[in-house]
């Protein structure tokens, strides 16, 4: 008796309204990629080659070393995967545009490489402000810059002539 | 823990053979992504760069060989306690060097180091009437506070400097004493300076250095007719082949208060970092005259863990 009371009660509840946004109830921000480019957009910020933080090589030497755009992107591509599977530092990126930081990366690379292109993103302040990364994670990336090069075989010397380049951004990168 | 034992026995010769072949293949191809590793809740991963930590001097610091550099003993960065341990054996015609010790890098900022030297004299001691195989023994306690600047990044011309102090206490006072050495105990002051010039993959140290040391303070400190500090240098440079393997060569100027022609220290040494965690150090040390024995160079050996 008392059962059936209770289904038949059951029965006679409404289904939740389908014109709930349950984004909205819950505050979800979506993030909407761009369509073409499949990027997050940014604020609005100058563009300008400024922004790499570093000096360009001049001549073609260093661009070689790298295996030009081609190898400069394989070496971007790897480290970005590394850096997103590294146990040490990968809290630090997740939810972060990976499809962006693998293209300014490589800008930025193939900028300061001079190997013939022009950086788009934004300053290494502003796009590492926030972020609480330590000098012991800005370790954790190089090293795995260090094994994205090495496997595209480019000299050490030559690795640490693009490291020496990142270095003096140390300031902007790290907080603590 | 079994593992790094069974590391810490390898024969030091093996792994320098290995040495030039491992620099060209440190890394292997398609290294797994890394992973962390931890020995409790004081450290981090291993958060510095390889090496970065530098070797144990013989004065117990973090440093290379017979040098102090800037570095802060151990694999820790700002939040971390790191540890570092070593075994040194240095093999010289008329004398047998042998020292270990411990050093504890706190936040990267303040180095504790403990060392003890043993100098075993073989057959001169019976030479000089001390008895064959009279060991002269030494501890070294040292603190050392980095004070500014960062080996690896920031601006290429400013270096780390660290300033450190070192408490010596020689173990055979009333034979240094009969040796001329006013004291058998004594501090030393040092100033570093260290940075890794990336653009060119050379590490350059120099260090500043006041003492009254005989011979690193195994013959005491001063001497009843020279008992004042004196301003001592000590520069080191090495060539960054690898992430793993650097070679390089280090000077090491040194007071002869006690008239017996003391030499200024050289040597080439290399170091390698065989695991994340075990640098091997090979060196040929020129160590010149000691006690009035000349010629005394030979293999610097060491074996260091570092977390
Ligand atoms: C010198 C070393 C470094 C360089 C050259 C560098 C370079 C860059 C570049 C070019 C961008 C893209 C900027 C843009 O979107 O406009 C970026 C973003 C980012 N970087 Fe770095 N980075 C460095 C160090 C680090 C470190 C140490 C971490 C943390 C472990 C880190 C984490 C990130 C993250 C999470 C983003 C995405 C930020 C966002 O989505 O707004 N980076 N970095």
């Amino acid at each position: 008796m008392l059962c059936s009371a209770i289904l038949a009660l059951f029965f006679m509840q409404q289904p939740p309204a389908d014109t709930i946004d349950w984004d909205e109830e819950f505050s979800v921000e979506t993030v909407e990629r761009d369509p073409s480019t499949g990027e997050v957009p940014t604020d609005p910020y100058d563009q300008s080659n400024a922004n790499a933080g570093a000096v360009p090589f001049e001549g073609e030497s260093m661009a070689a070393r790298f295996g030009g755009q081609d190898g400069i992107r394989r070496i971007v591509e790897r480290f970005v995967d590394l850096n997103f599977a590294d146990p040490r530092i990968a809290a630090i990126f997740e939810g972060h545009d990976e499809v962006r930081l693998r293209r300014t990366l490589f800008e930025q690379f193939c900028y300061i490489l001079n190997a013939g292109c022009d950086y788009t993103g934004r300053d290494m302040r502003s796009s590492h402000e926030g972020l609480g990364s330590r000098k012991a994670d800005l370790n954790a990336v190089v090293e795995n810059l260090q094994q994205a090069m090495h496997e595209e075989g480019v000299p050490f010397a030559a690795q640490n002539r693009l490291l020496a380049k990142l270095a003096p951004m140390k300031g902007d990168v790290v907080e603590r | 823990m079994n593992q790094l034992l069974r590391y810490a026995t390898l024969p030091v010769a093996l792994a320098i053979s290995h040495a030039p072949v491992a620099a060209q293949d440190a890394l292997p191809e398609k290294e797994a992504v890394p992973q962390p590793s931890s020995i409790g809740s004081f450290t981090d991963y291993n958060a510095k760069l390889l090496l970065t930590n530098g070797v144990s001097a013989i004065d117990g610091a973090s440093g290379g060989g017979i040098s102090d550099w800037a570095t802060i003993a151990g694999r820790q960065e700002s939040r971390g306690v790191g540890f570092q341990a070593h075994v040194t054996a240095v093999l010289l015609p008329d004398y047998l060097y042998q020292s270990h010790g411990l050093s504890v890098g706190i936040a990267d900022r303040l180095e504790l180091s403990y060392a003890r030297q043993n100098f075993d004299t073989r057959e001169v001691g019976a030479a000089l009437g001390l008895g064959r195989g009279y060991t002269f023994n030494q501890d070294i306690f040292g603190a050392k506070v980095r004070l500014f600047g960062d080996v690896v990044y920031g601006d290429e011309l400013l270096p780390q400097v660290s300033a450190g102090a070192q408490y010596k206490r020689s173990l055979d006072g009333p034979i240094v004493n009969a040796v001329g050495a006013a004291h058998d105990n004594g501090l030393d002051f040092t100033l570093s300076a260290t940075k890794l010039f990336l653009s060119r993959s050379i590490l350059v140290n120099t260090t500043a250095r006041l003492t009254k040391s005989n011979q690193n303070g195994l013959l005491g400190f001063g001497s009843h007719a020279n008992d004042g500090y004196a301003l001592h240098f000590e520069g080191a440079v090495a060539y960054q082949f690898s992430r793993r393997f650097v070679l390089g060569g280090e000077f090491r100027s040194k007071p002869d208060n006690l008239g017996l022609g003391e030499d200024d220290w050289l040597d080439i040494f290399a170091a390698y970092a065989p695991t994340d965690n075990l640098t091997l150090t090979a060196a040929y040390a020129d160590l010149g005259s000691i006690a009035t024995f000349g010629g005394q160079r030979g293999a610097f050996l060491q074996a260091q863990i570092a977390f």
